[in-house]
């Protein structure tokens, strides 16, 4: 009955607050559907819970009230390591493991899956392709990598075992803004072949507005709006409008800046 | 007769008290590590334990060293055996460095590794095991080798109740009013102590991940 294919509802949160043990609510009320591959941008401000949100999916968090439902049963329900085995998991700040090799973090969940070493071995070449690393860093440590190589293991890593979920919280952050165009670009042709669920999260619209099917604009802990692209653009929504602006006028003044 | 004369006519027993010396030390501290550290773990998991074990590993220390040998002398199995109750004593004292230096070694491990680790589906075991000990470890060892080199000078006192160890020349020195006897012990002591300092030095150091 929980036939993936019958409906087009990967992750569903229903009335979902969250409020830490301090009682300030985090998430308020959230309504949220995220459909089968598609790329459902979340977008705010810094502190608006986006990260909360993400951590609410793979169960890091347990909603205070409401349910977060994943292939239609509730987190809560689930067992919570197979839940997390398939949603794969890009953090904000990476988090690699410092002891290990580029070619061991990599490999992490098929290696804790049991994988026999020839298969971990292959798909760990082929990740590589697939991010653009080059097979001499297999060998090095995280210290030894740029902060470009650092956040495409970080995507290697969440992609290992193939999981069909894929949460990535502003894996592009802290790049230049060439390597971030470059990884945006390889992250849609990534996603045209691999059609997985993926819920982003960044603050920066232009991002959102390539990379999303939809996004999502949160705002202190509640959710404003779900739009596919070019109507969030248009949208009259206020806070939408005020977003839309912000980032006018940021693109504006770096025009000028560029030209004069 | 000066230090150097004692030494080479007392060479053997030297050699005797420094051995037994070792063992009390080697004893008390491997049972220490087997304390020490899980319950180190066990705190990271059980916050609310937390206050608890390292206030009551606090009071211990803080107990003069010759008053604890004597609350421990009425003790059943223990109390009959000098070596026994030094040893029970030293494990005791070493446990502090031990439990407190693998908690805050994993208390220090960077949050955003643990949480990847979890986030992809790590076990709690697995975890412990692959991310938060072997990058704890350094400060673990730290705390193994503090408590240690506390060890040795310790041990020195278990003489008085009869547990032996290069204390016995050092009491008996004192007795004598001879400075060489008192030196039998303390330097071989002294050398113990370096040596244990320096090793776990150096396995700190070969250990310690990046
Ligand atoms: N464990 C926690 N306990 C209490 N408050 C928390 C906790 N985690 C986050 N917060 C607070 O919840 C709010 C939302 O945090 P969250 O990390 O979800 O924001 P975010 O949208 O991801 O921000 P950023 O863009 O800066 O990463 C913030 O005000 C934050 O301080
Ligand atoms: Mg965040």
């Amino acid at each position: 009955m929980n036939d993936p294919n019958l409906d087009g509802v990967a992750i569903q949160f229903r009335d979902v607050s969250f409020r830490p043990v301090d009682n300030r609510e985090i998430l308020r009320d959230l309504n949220l559907e995220i459909r089968r591959g598609e790329t459902l941008v979340l977008l705010g401000r810094s502190g608006s819970g986006k990260t909360t949100t993400l951590k609410l999916i793979n169960r890091l968090l347990d909603p205070t009230e409401g349910t977060v439902l994943v292939d239609g049963r509730p987190t809560t329900a689930w067992d919570v390591s197979r839940l997390r085995r398939m949603i794969g998991y890009v953090i904000q700040e990476v988090g690699l493991f410092p002891h290990f090799t580029v070619e061991r973090n990599i490999a992490l969940v098929p290696r804790i899956e049991n994988w026999p070493t020839e298969r971990i071995q292959k798909r760990v070449h082929e990740l590589l392709q697939l991010v653009g690393l080059d097979a001499q860093l297999l060998s090095r440590y995280p210290r030894e990598l740029s902060g470009g190589q650092r956040q495409r293991v970080g995507v290697a890593r969440a992609l290992a075992a193939d999981p069909p979920f894929l949460l990535m919280d502003e894996p592009f952050g802290a790049l230049d803004p060439i390597t971030r165009t470059e990884l945006q670009r390889e992250f849609l042709s990534l996603q045209e072949r691999l059609q997985k669920t993926v819920v982003f999260v960044t603050h920066d619209m232009r991002e959102a507005l390539s990379l999303g099917t939809r996004i999502a604009l949160l705002e202190a802990g509640r959710l404003v709006t779900v739009d596919a692209p070019d109507q969030f653009l248009n949208s009259t929504n206020p806070l939408v409008v005020a977003y839309v602006d912000a980032f006018r006028t940021d693109v504006r003044t770096s025009h000028h800046r560029g030209t004069s | 007769m000066n230090f150097w004369q004692f030494m080479l006519q007392n060479s053997g027993q030297v050699l005797e008290q420094t051995l037994e010396h070792l063992w009390l030390v080697g004893v008390s501290t491997v049972l220490a590590v087997l304390i020490g550290i899980p319950l180190g773990i066990l705190i990271t998991r059980l916050p609310k334990l937390n206050k608890p074990v390292l206030g009551a590993a606090n009071v211990i220390q803080t107990i003069p060293s010759l008053a604890l040998f004597g609350f421990l002398l009425p003790a059943p199995w223990i109390g009959t055996r000098a070596d026994r109750l030094a040893i029970l004593a030293l494990t005791l004292y070493a446990l502090l460095p031990m439990i407190r230096n693998t908690y805050v070694g994993i208390q220090g491990v960077d949050r955003a590794v643990v949480e990847a680790g979890r986030g992809m589906g790590m076990t709690d075991r697995q975890l412990l095991f692959q991310v938060e000990l072997p990058l704890a470890i350094g400060v673990i060892i730290a705390g193994v080798r503090v408590a240690t080199v506390i060890s040795v000078g310790l041990a020195t006192i278990a003489a008085a109740i009869g547990a032996g160890g290069l204390g016995e020349f050092i009491f008996r020195g004192l007795a004598m009013v001879n400075n060489a006897v008192i030196l039998a012990g303390a330097i071989p002591a002294a050398l113990l102590a370096l040596a244990a300092d320096f090793g776990f030095g150096w396995l700190e150091k070969r250990l310690q991940p990046s």
